[in-house]
């Protein structure tokens, strides 16, 4: 008797031809813009549970939605953080001077100051507000969207303008992509070009502390884009296998360049959800809502911190520019898509939160604004006489050889040599710095 | 050069390894280890034996089989302050790494200025000869040479393998290790139907107990002779010897023991002294390390070359399983270019 299945009884009849998915965004240039398919449950309808909670019970969390923020802009439900009006303020202040930052660099690339840069406008709510839930000396591992950390926590924007110019007063020797920070001084891990590799390195940061009985965390930021690296799912496996103290945030600005969230699984599932597979607490938050990802990271961090593990936080939230300088948005999605963003502006909401709350005015908030701008112009004006990108004002010549090990090997230096030799090629009268 | 030791001991290769983690997880505890099943089992070639029990859970542990999960973790650790010791199991197995290693770890002082590094050691057994089929048996060292930022060591001896280990823990660059599994028990000559012989016999095996360093980038001269200058690392240097021997030439034979970076200096001595140059590797041959090896030779010592560079490797295919002998830059092969430059 032959072994193995009948060849008969597994023959696949009239069935039509297999056929690929590739997924398609709703919306594309020119199409009108209708999001009511999104499912926002209103603010205050989920429940908190406790933060030492078993990580099944955060399984509502990851389909749903934490809002804290009301159409009427009233704080309401169990996830009101319940702050007090100066902490909300300070946060305004901190999500705004991100904004004028950002324009501010946006027109500094575009009249020729350095070559590239990224705003984040509509995503300041999910780096500013996470950075006040965590303490100063908990270790970030940023994407490179999350410049709103470094603005929350002090960071000199001179430094930032430095570096994104490239002069001869970047810290990082004008080796590094603008925006690309590295502020170790301020828990701040070197930003990567390559997407998702911080995931892994933030977990291995969190074993160590606990390794060394520290009391610090990480935290990791990742575009839902850049979630489908294989990176990701090193990181989620690491973080739920030794129960690390790290919060593992999933920006879902719901596109990467002009691939929209479905090419990273969005139409089958949230991004949240993935936490349930690995067994680790989950949350899917309102990501332009300042007090629902300030509640979240408050919770998630405070998990971590007593031993209860990794959280992974998606943060629903729309990339309201493009890309970066590099990109036109406007060639791949519809314009009305921002006009339309059913959760708001993160800095609009929290405004008129706290100018419901009697804390704020409008006349406040106009002076603010022209204040930023005037910071953010005085800081440019200190960074420029440094130089800008291209203008000469670099770092010494040597420095380009520096660093690649501790010290510098024979091949390196023979190469110092060359390259020193061809600059006095070209520019006879150049002496090395 | 080293430090001064005290007793010695007869040790293989993989004591001498073991030894040498025992020294630095000592010394310092920032030094932790962990790869797949290096932990309560002690590692598959038993590399790790013994460090659980001693240093506890929290610094010697299992991983999950995730390679860019071991490395991505490390680069972590490092930043955070530690000084991890991760072991790759096979070196066929680092693949998964490379992104972590190649865009992460080798550049992370470089693109933050020093802020951060990656004082990384990435043990990983390497090469065949032990019938592990294509899979168990590569040699990829040309593959993280190629990478600024890392450094690449190969030990030949149970004395190199524990000084260069420590060295390798105590630098602040990344340093991928890899260990010829073929020579962890005994110093393979390539006559593969001989007996086997102990690491015993061979001198290389006193290893001193305690701490001592093998600096990196310092070649060794294994032998010194007249006739021509052989350069080779990890099991080749011993399959090298015992076809000099054999034949009766007066070779000088220099063990890199350090690819990147390298002791050039050794090298142009060397060969600007007997005038012909032998570049032997187990690995595939084409933009292999002889390939750069020859490069550098050419370019220092052309006038005093007598006859053309040879370069003995591994042939452009997988590791075959069964032809496994064919495929190894063996006595015949080797013999075949010293016959050629002896004849120049």
């Amino acid at each position: 008797m032959a072994t193995g299945p009948d060849p008969a009884k597994t023959a696949r009849g009239n069935l039509p031809p297999l056929s690929l998915h590739v997924p398609e965004p709703n919306f594309r240039p020119g199409d009108p813009v209708d999001y009511s398919f999104l499912d926002i449950p209103p603010a205050g309808a989920l429940p908190r549970p406790d933060e030492t909670c078993a990580a099944t019970e955060t399984t509502p969390l990851c389909s749903g939605m934490v809002r804290v923020l009301g159409d009427d802009h009233r704080a309401v439900g169990p996830w009101d953080p319940k702050l007090d009006p100066e902490t909300l303020r300070r946060m305004l202040r901190a999500m705004a001077l991100t904004r004028a930052f950002d324009d501010r660099m946006y027109r500094g690339q575009r009249q020729g100051k350095t070559s590239f840069y990224m705003k984040c406008t509509g995503e300041e709510a999910t780096s500013v507000a996470s950075t006040f839930a965590l303490a100063a000396d908990d270790m970030v591992f940023p994407s490179y969207r999350q410049q709103g950390i470094l603005i929350a926590r002090g960071y000199p924007l001179t430094e930032m303008i430095n570096q994104i110019y490239s002069n001869k007063a970047d810290k990082l020797k004008g080796r590094q992509l603008p925006i690309m920070y590295s502020c170790r001084d301020y828990n701040f891990f070197t930003i990567s070009g390559n997407l998702a590799t911080q995931y892994p390195q933030a977990v291995g940061w969190a074993m160590a502390s606990a390794i060394k009985g520290d009391s610090r965390i990480a935290t990791a930021w990742v575009g839902e884009g850049s979630s489908a690296e294989g990176d990701f799912h090193a990181a989620m496996t690491f973080a739920a296998v030794y129960n690390a103290p790290v919060v593992m945030n999933v920006v879902n600005n719901q596109w990467a360049i002009s691939s929209f969230s479905g090419f990273a699984g969005a139409e089958r599932s949230t991004f949240a959800n993935r936490a349930v597979g690995y067994g680790i607490a989950g949350i899917r938050v309102d990501g332009n809502d300042a007090l629902a990802v300030y509640a979240a990271t408050r919770w998630a961090a405070n998990r971590a911190r007593a031993n209860g593990g990794p959280t992974l936080i998606e943060h629903f939230t729309y990339r309201a520019e493009g890309h970066s300088t590099s990109d036109d948005p406007s060639a791949y999605r519809s314009a009305h898509e921002r006009e339309e963003w059913p959760l708001g502006d993160p800095i609009m909401r929290l405004k008129r939160h706290l100018i419901e709350l009697g804390e704020w005015s409008i006349e406040q908030q106009e002076a603010m604004d022209a204040e930023l701008v005037d910071l953010v112009k005085a800081a440019t004006k200190e960074a420029e006489k440094n130089g800008i990108l291209g203008h000469g004002l670099h770092h010494p010549f040597h420095t380009m050889f520096e660093d690649v090990y501790k010290e510098l090997p024979w091949h390196l230096e023979e190469q110092a040599e060359q390259a020193i030799r061809e600059r006095q090629i070209k520019w006879p009268e150049w002496k090395p710095e | 050069m080293t430090e001064a030791a005290t007793t010695t001991r007869r040790l293989n290769m993989i004591e001498a390894i073991n030894e040498a983690l025992h020294v630095m997880m000592e010394r310092d505890p920032n030094v932790v280890v962990f790869g797949e099943d290096v932990g309560y089992f002690g590692g598959v070639f038993r590399a790790t034996a013994g460090l659980q029990k001693q240093f506890g859970k929290h610094r010697v542990f299992d991983t999950p089989i995730n390679e860019c999960g071991i490395i991505g973790a490390a680069v972590g650790m490092g930043a955070y302050g530690l000084r991890p010791v991760p072991e790759i199991q096979f070196a066929d197995y680092i693949y998964p790494g490379l992104d972590q290693l190649i865009s992460e770890a080798a550049r992370l002082r470089y693109r933050s200025a020093g802020e951060f590094i990656a004082p990384i050691t990435v043990r990983s057994p390497f090469g065949g000869g032990i019938f592990g089929g294509q899979t168990h048996s590569q040699s990829p060292e040309a593959l993280f040479t190629h990478v600024a930022g890392l450094k690449t060591v190969i030990p030949c001896t149970p004395y190199d393998a524990k000084g260069l280990l420590i060295s390798a823990i105590e630098d602040d660059d990344p340093v991928i290790f890899f260990e010829p599994k073929r020579i962890y028990n005994g110093p393979f000559s390539g006559y593969y139907d001989k007996p086997v012989e102990p690491w015993a016999k061979h001198e290389g095996s006193e290893v001193p107990e305690g701490y001592y360093k093998v600096p990196l980038g310092k070649a060794r001269i294994v032998q010194e002779g007249e006739a021509m200058s052989v350069i080779a690392y990890g099991t080749m240097i011993h399959v090298a010897q015992a076809v000099c021997r054999e034949k009766g030439i007066d070779a000088e034979i220099i063990d890199l023991r350090t690819l990147v970076p390298l002791d050039i200096e050794t090298v142009e001595k060397s060969v600007k002294k007997t005038g012909k140059c032998l570049i032997i590797h187990e690995a595939t041959r084409t933009g292999g390390f002889g390939g750069e090896l020859s490069a550098l030779v050419q370019e220092r010592c052309f006038y005093h070359l007598e006859a053309p560079i040879e370069r003995v490797t591994g042939f452009d295919t997988p590791y075959p399983h069964s032809l496994e002998w064919a495929y190894f830059p063996g006595p015949v092969r080797i013999g075949e270019a010293v016959d050629r430059l002896m004849k120049a």
